[in-house]
């Protein structure tokens, strides 16, 4: 995802000179490549977050796009009102771009884990979320980001994820359909743990049982009620790779709560609380329940549940 | 109580008489809507009224035009002193002066930029102006323009850690059309500044972090006139002033941060205020 973001956006700002794009003294080799063509849309502000933040949202207020990237918890938590009060109370259209989404940067700790991030920017007035499951949905997520003029939080993985749209960029929607399944209830995710979900999912067809699998690249209540809407009395696994305290699985419940939805949904994500253990990206999901076997036992169990009542 | 002022607008080169009459207009809308940081707008009142009086290109009718320059008061809490000026300027009617912290106004006690015109950025919280300013700064830069941006800060502020991130990336970006005014009244919320974070020697600081500094009288418009000229460099002014600047016994004291004058205390004041 991280070098298709670095790609795509090359691409773009060779078009369009008001694309900048800063980091916060991050992206190693990342950017050579867009630091070379154009040296003039390219800022390294430096280990100053707030300021970086507050510097974007004053070039976005002068016509700039600016997509400030950083590891994801250095440009949210480290300068949470300079993004509340600068970029969105202001909206300005500044896009975050936050890479190590979840559990990414494994043996690095938990300074470096982004695993509260959604919780707390989706709070936010005037910004929308953007969460690809895979560099397809990376393009079409700044794509999208730039038809609009408002405040962006692009939640990027790293580098490497496997691509799991077969389809192009331009036929993506907010909420994204990867496979239709049978009859046997949806599995709803958002970000890179999209992978292991479907890995979950060849593990359940073997035990005869066939989920919708859905993808939401783009974090839109809407498009999430009509999905809902359209599965009324369905069971619903959601599965992030960040903390169950008010993530993604959260906001699916927030949405099923104001609707006619009158099935069952259950969330699986990152316990809240600190994992003391040292370990890499897989070791992590492993113990936090996010392995495909994990996933697909826990379907299997819910769903017969559910289908018991 | 606002029935006594004409609501005249102040001419270009009356920087003086629009300080004395939105001193006037910052107590009485205190006043009338009990909610103050009179201290700090009497403060920082002389360096707004030069600055919307010709120093700074900008007026009701160049807002939003991109060879404008651009004034932020990052201390939002002197809403009352930037709304005075803003409303004697014409950027701001005196209806919206009068409606200052009443229900359903745009205009509260920290400054708000909402459907109004005047106000580049909504601040209250310390520390965001000099980013936000050191962003367009640079994006004027990147344009080629000759315009330039103003920051009025308090000296409190200076506690906060973006100012000095923003002071070494303003030198970095080499931004000779960023200007810092600091009020350096010498209080901030609770007690003197020295004895909370002492910020002396504070001119000192500015330049070892290669700006141009030049300390003047906060309240002399003359000096404010002077130093506000180009320089080769990001330059900061370090204007010394009184807070509650004007009316004797809001001078120099904490308490009128917090206190908006009652109807007695408002008499008092605009008496002084006249006979100076």
């Amino acid at each position: 995802m991280r070098n298709a973001f670095a790609a795509h956006l090359l691409n773009l700002a060779r078009k369009d000179q008001s694309i900048l794009l800063i980091t916060g003294d991050l992206g190693f080799g990342v950017f050579d490549d867009f630091q070379k063509e154009l040296p003039a849309q390219f800022i390294n502000a430096g280990v100053a977050e707030q300021t970086m933040m507050s510097m974007a949202a004053g070039l976005a207020a002068s016509g700039y796009r600016p997509f400030v990237y950083s590891i994801a918890n250095f440009p949210t938590f480290r300068c949470l009102e300079q993004i509340r009060n600068d970029v969105c109370y202001m909206d300005n259209p500044v896009t975050i771009v936050a890479v190590g989404a979840g559990l990414v940067y494994g043996v690095h700790g938990y300074s470096h884990h982004a695993v509260e991030d959604i919780t707390i920017i989706r709070s936010l007035p005037n910004l929308t979320i953007y969460s690809p499951c895979d560099s397809v949905e990376t393009i079409f997520s700044i794509d999208k980001i730039l038809e609009g003029k408002h405040p962006a939080y692009l939640r990027l993985g790293k580098g490497g994820e496997p691509i799991i749209n077969e389809k192009s960029h331009s036929d993506i929607k907010d909420v994204n359909i990867i496979d239709s399944g049978g009859e046997d209830g949806l599995i709803c995710w958002t970000g890179g743990i999209g992978f292991k979900v479907l890995q979950a999912a060849k593990l359940l067809k073997q035990r005869g049982l066939c989920p919708k699998l859905v993808s939401i690249p783009v974090l839109n209540s809407q498009a999430i009620e009509e999905l809902l809407l359209l599965n009324p009395d369905q069971f619903i696994l959601t599965v992030e790779e960040h903390s169950l305290a008010g993530g993604f699985g959260s906001l699916i419940l927030e949405v099923a709560t104001g609707s006619i939805f009158s099935g069952r949904i259950v969330r699986l994500g990152i316990p809240q609380r600190i994992n003391k253990e040292i370990g890499s990206h897989e070791y992590l999901l492993e113990k936090s329940g996010l392995s495909p076997t994990a996933i697909s036992e826990r379907f299997e169990s819910e769903i017969m549940q559910f289908r018991l009542k | 109580m606002f029935e006594n002022l004409d609501g005249k607008l102040i001419n270009d080169d009356g920087s003086e008489a629009l300080a004395l009459a939105a001193r006037i207009w910052a107590l009485k809308m205190t006043n009338a809507a009990n909610s103050s940081h009179i201290g700090s707008s009497l403060s920082v009142i002389d360096i707004l009224s030069v600055l919307y009086s010709g120093v700074a290109h900008i007026s009701p009718n160049n807002w939003k035009t991109p060879d404008r320059d651009v004034i932020i008061l990052s201390k939002g809490h002197a809403a009352a002193g930037l709304y005075a000026v803003l409303g004697l300027k014409g950027f701001i009617s005196m209806q919206d002066m009068q409606d200052y912290c009443k229900d359903g106004s745009n205009f509260g006690g920290h400054v708000t930029h909402h459907g109004k015109i005047g106000v580049e950025l909504s601040t209250g919280s310390l520390g965001h102006g000099l980013p936000y300013g050191l962003g367009i700064a640079l994006s004027l830069k990147m344009k080629q323009s000759d315009s330039k941006v103003y920051v009025v800060m308090s000296d409190g502020e200076c506690d906060e850690g973006t100012v000095w991130e923003s002071a070494l990336l303003a030198q970095q970006y080499s931004l000779d059309n960023l200007i810092v005014i600091i009020d350096r009244n010498r209080l901030q919320s609770l007690t003197s500044t020295e004895s909370t974070v002492a910020l002396e020697p504070f001119a000192d600081k500015w330049l070892a972090f290669n700006w141009d500094v030049l300390t003047i009288d906060g309240h002399s418009h003359e000096d404010l006139r002077k130093a506000l000229v180009k320089s080769d460099k990001p330059l900061c002014v370090i204007a010394n002033t009184v807070k509650g600047k004007g009316v004797s016994f809001m001078e120099n004291s904490v308490l009128w941060h917090y206190r908006p004058p009652n109807l007695e205390e408002l008499e008092v004041a605009l008496s002084e205020l006249e006979a100076n």
